[in-house]
């Protein structure tokens, strides 16, 4: 059952979509599972051949419980399972962890197979341990009546109050003048169709994921007692969904897709959230989350860290409001940018780099 | 194509982007964003939708004349008839 983020402790499978012996290809959809984020489609992230079914439709399990094996390519096929069918697990596998994580779990009495590995090839560290221990025991099958809406709202909760706790976060905030940004805008979509057409967001978010490069210090993952730099800028972008709740989905590599790549990703993203059919990959894996309430005609918003990420951009309502330029005063579009940030991680000294680096790139809407 | 058929397929591409509304209950005179719950990317989504749909692509100049579902049928006609 893979982690869609550190809220979810656990899954119900809903249906097959692939059987033992059909060939897969990384990427494919092999399962659907109900979760707190929504009915989410599993992808696989290896090539090969199905092996073994291990969880039955309709079976809630915790965050990392294998669901399959899947045979890869040029491994030879393993004798035939002597395990019954569908639904009875494997038989013990040694899972990978680290030594550490190994004692740490004996002693809590935990199993290394019910914990997912943030480590490198998902080994299981000290610190998953500690959270497993952290969080509370297996769910229970829930009563059908507990509605999808409350779920989720329960396991918001527990990862805002998690967050809260544990992470001293501080606050900064300026305010941009998009004037030229806007201008821009306006040019180039003024010949386009709506396909091609850019919305003022795609630019915020390009932007704020290109300053992220010089702040690998607010890029980053709080584990084990230190910030440790991620691997790419992926940033996580929080969707609200009409009813209550959101999700976090992630843009990977943000940073290096084209403007209007970006834009037609948002959408798609946002559609499915919003729609269904949202996968597995694209709700794990952002290194900062951007909260964006402009919409509904916020103008600044100061988000609460996903953890264990060390900051969370926020972006308010694109306005109209008095600027002093050239030493007049004139009507100029502003937006307010936000940074919520780790104590642990980074000190407010950087984050106002970050937010001046981030302001500065929106005055060059063309290099973005 | 006769406005019942554009408000059908206005009503399409809306329950394309929110299909959890009732749309029995949407009121044409006011804007469709507030009561639907629709922020700038649903609405560009829907947008795509009309395109499809439609074969007419909404400019941003006229982002204002499809704010209601009474509004959008009467542009979208207007658009098709000519």
């Amino acid at each position: 059952m893979p982690s869609l983020g550190a809220d979810m402790r656990a899954g119900r499978l809903l249906e097959w979509l692939k059987q033992p012996g059909d060939r897969v290809t990384r990427g494919d959809i092999i399962a659907e599972v109900d979760t707190d984020k929504g009915v989410i489609e599993v992808e696989v992230f290896t090539s090969g051949v199905v092996e073994r079914l291990l969880v039955e439709p309709g079976t809630r399990v915790p965050v990392g419980t294998p669901l399959a094996t899947i045979r890869e390519e040029g491994v030879p096929e393993a004798a035939p399972a002597a395990a019954g069918p569908p639904g009875v697990p494997a038989p013990p596998e040694r899972h990978r962890a680290s030594p550490l994580a190994r004692r740490r779990a004996a002693e809590l009495g935990l199993d290394l197979r019910t914990i997912a590995g943030s480590g490198p090839s998902g080994v299981v560290t000290r610190e998953d341990v500690e959270r497993a221990a952290r969080a509370p025991a297996a769910p229970p099958e829930e009563a059908g009546e507990v509605d999808r809406t409350a779920r989720m709202r329960a396991a918001i909760a527990a990862a805002v109050s998690r967050s809260k706790r544990e992470i001293p976060h501080y606050y900064l905030a300026t305010t941009v003048d998009l004037g030229g940004l806007m201008t821009w805008l306006a040019d180039y979509n003024r010949n386009r169709p709506v396909a091609e057409r850019l919305g003022p967001n795609a630019l915020l978010l390009k932007a704020t994921a290109l300053a992220l490069r010089d702040f690998p210090d607010l890029n980053a993952q709080w584990l084990e007692g230190r910030a440790v730099p991620a691997q790419g800028i992926h940033l996580g972008l929080a969707i609200s969904l009409r009813g209550g709740g959101l999700v976090v989905a992630t843009l990977p590599n943000t940073d290096q897709r084209p403007v209007s790549q970006l834009m037609t990703d948002v959408m798609e993203v946002v559609r499915r959230a919003r729609t269904g059919g949202l996968r597995s990959s694209e709700l794990s894996g952002s290194t900062v989350t951007v909260t964006q309430l402009g919409d509904r005609g916020v103008e600044s918003v100061f988000g609460v860290i996903y953890p264990p990420q060390v900051a969370i951009v926020g972006l308010g309502r694109v306005v109209e409001r008095p600027w002093v330029v050239g030493g007049r005063v004139v009507p100029r579009p502003v937006v307010t940018v936000t940074l919520a940030a780790d104590h642990r991680a980074s000190d407010g000294h950087r984050g106002g780099l970050f937010l001046f680096a981030l302001s500065g790139l929106l005055q060059e809407p063309e290099r973005l | 194509m006769i406005p019942a058929d554009v408000r059908s397929a206005v009503l399409r591409a809306l329950g394309s982007v929110a299909p959890e509304a009732d749309l029995t209950r949407l009121d044409p005179g006011r804007p469709i964003r507030d009561q639907l719950d629709i922020d700038s990317m649903d609405f560009m989504n829907f947008l795509l939708e009309l395109d499809r749909e439609l074969h007419v692509d909404v400019p941003e100049m006229d982002y204002a004349r499809v704010a209601t579902l009474d509004q959008c049928v009467a542009y979208l006609s207007a658009r098709l008839e000519t």
